[in-house]
């Protein structure tokens, strides 16, 4: 599929706050938040539910403008409150609930980013998306619309659809929120599969401590909101990863601290009547 | 090129022709029983037969297709010119927030009048009786139309805006390629709603003003007491109906390949 150049993806996120609408009912959804994502690695996000999560990954990604702070790609500057660059094929979002076009086959909706920028000429749009549908053991899935898929095989194709452009980040949000737990395991070793040994910078969502652990390089703790960064942890795991890792001393080691700090901010968020931490 | 012919032999001898060929034979010894015991209020009913009898004659008659020919043409430039307007109409409501806040307060104002209230302005404004029957058929078909249409832009997810913006779509793409087929579903839903308003609306304006007409016919066929040619008259219209929600029904599926049942 994509070149085997190693991407640059790096990701400084300094000092950023979003208030919405500042002037009306003044929501904080996050404060102060700074880190960084090093090009190619995978950052795992995890919060309670509306803690501000999504408005982050918005402003990476150009949906939203940030109150204060700065957000830079590669050294450049891509968000500050007076500047922000529109979303473009830098930054592929993986959406919650996803966002394949229903009236668009696999192949088309695959084909489409390269096609609509001018990169490839139709044809060889598609020759490259049934490529990568062979390459992932989707081929025959061509001609279908999404609504014809599993939940899981749309969650797919919609990571195939992000990656054919050759993004320096993908950004997925809770993706397999929904899919069972057998299903979820599957979908970890395809993602370990297309992102490990890419070096593509990955910023991912997700409530579910064991797919943050079993993906991350490293998992970001936030706050409830208004939204900061309570604590990082580095998952240092041997790659690549299987999911027999999970009875690992180590592994559980991470796991009970990681569950530590993500208790109190559930807690936290129960206390202030927010809604439980799925 | 045998199996296509198999299926078609299938279907058609299937268990559920079958059963719908029996409702209709059942409804017509009802009617049958009905005229014949003479109930109370409907003994003016006509047998079935003379209503075959009086529909076989009219179909080997001109004047009754040239009737059809009538009803259809004015359905079809109402319509059509209600879906040419009230498309982009509905489009541009639906997209542009200033654009919404002039017009849309208006159309709401215009928007529950019965379009039949319309029939005396439409007499009175336009010069020939066929005008104001295609301007009423018009207004049957366009407030139903647009409101759809500005309900299909607003249920487009925003994510798939997003989306396609992320993958390096222009906004002349995002009208093209996702706000237009996302809507199509609401427009065919508008053009199948409007189209049922639209024969209600067209009969009563011809019943009232035209010329010729299925509608028409069926009026005048009263005013003679030719009963029989009432029930003819009202079976036409049924079947009009019928066949050009079929058409609609037939876009749909062509316009929407991705809304085919699974």
């Amino acid at each position: 599929m994509a070149s085997e150049t190693k991407e640059p993806g790096a990701i400084r996120i300094k000092h950023v706050s979003k208030i919405y609408d500042p002037q009306g009912v003044h929501v904080e959804a996050m404060r102060d938040c700074s880190f960084d994502i090093a090009a190619g690695e995978m950052a795992i996000i995890v919060g309670p539910s509306g803690c501000g999560k999504t408005t982050l990954l918005n402003a990476i990604a150009g949906f939203d403008d940030i109150t204060a702070g700065e957000i830079f790609l590669d050294g450049e500057l891509i968000s500050s409150p007076t500047y922000q660059i529109k979303p473009n094929v830098d930054r592929m979002v993986v959406f919650q609930n996803g966002a394949l076009f229903p009236w668009k086959t696999v192949i088309e909706n695959i084909a489409y980013g390269p096609m609509v920028q001018g990169r490839l000429t139709k044809a060889a749009a598609r020759d490259k998306a049934r490529e990568m549908l062979e390459w992932v053991c989707l081929n025959g899935m061509e001609e279908k619309y999404p609504e014809e898929l599993s939940s899981g095989v749309q969650r797919r194709v919609e990571i195939l659809r992000a990656l054919i452009n050759e993004p320096r980040v993908v950004m997925l949000d809770e993706p397999f929120r929904g899919l069972d737990a057998v299903s979820k395991t599957v979908m970890h070793e395809f993602l370990m599969q297309l992102f490990c040994n890419r070096n593509r910078t990955m910023f991912f969502i997700t409530h579910d401590l064991d797919e943050a652990i079993f993906l991350g390089h490293k998992v970001v703790i936030m706050t409830t909101r208004p939204a900061q960064v309570k604590k990082i942890v580095p998952i240092d795991l041997p790659w690549p990863r299987e999911h027999r890792i999970m009875n690992s001393k180590r592994y559980l080691e991470l796991k009970g601290e990681i569950l530590e700090a993500v208790h109190e901010e559930a807690k936290k968020a129960f206390q202030a009547g927010e809604r439980e931490l799925a | 090129m045998k199996t296509p012919r198999g299926k078609l032999l299938k279907k058609v001898f299937s268990a559920r022709t079958l059963r719908g060929l029996s409702s209709i034979v059942l409804f017509v010894v009802l009617w049958q029983l009905v005229v014949y015991l003479k109930v109370p209020y409907l003994q003016n009913l006509p047998y079935p037969e003379d209503v075959a009898s009086h529909g076989l004659a009219a179909a080997v008659s001109t004047g009754y297709w040239i009737d059809w020919g009538l009803s259809l043409s004015r359905i079809f430039i109402g319509f059509i010119a209600a879906q040419l307007l009230g498309i982009p109409l509905g489009l541009a409501i639906g997209i542009s927030r200033v654009f919404r806040g002039f017009t849309f307060p208006v159309f709401e104002i215009l928007r529950p009048i019965p379009p039949i209230a319309w029939i005396p302005l439409a007499i009175l404004f336009w010069p020939t009786r066929e005008l104001s029957i295609y301007f009423l058929v018009f207004i049957g078909a366009f407030f139903i139309i647009v409101i759809n249409v500005i309900q299909g832009v607003s249920n487009i997810s925003v994510n798939l805006k997003w989306a396609a913006f992320s993958l390096g779509a222009k906004p002349n793409d995002i009208f093209w390629r996702i706000l237009l087929p996302g809507s199509l579903p609401s427009i065919i839903t508008g053009m199948t709603v409007g189209m049922g308003v639209t024969w209600n609306v067209l009969i009563a304006a011809e019943m009232i003003a035209a010329q010729g007409g299925l509608g028409r016919t069926t009026w005048e066929a009263y005013t003679n007491h030719n009963i029989p040619y009432i029930v003819v008259g009202m079976v036409s219209i049924g079947i009009a109906g019928y066949l050009c929600s079929t058409l609609l029904r037939w876009l749909g599926e062509k316009a929407m390949p991705w809304k085919r049942k699974f």
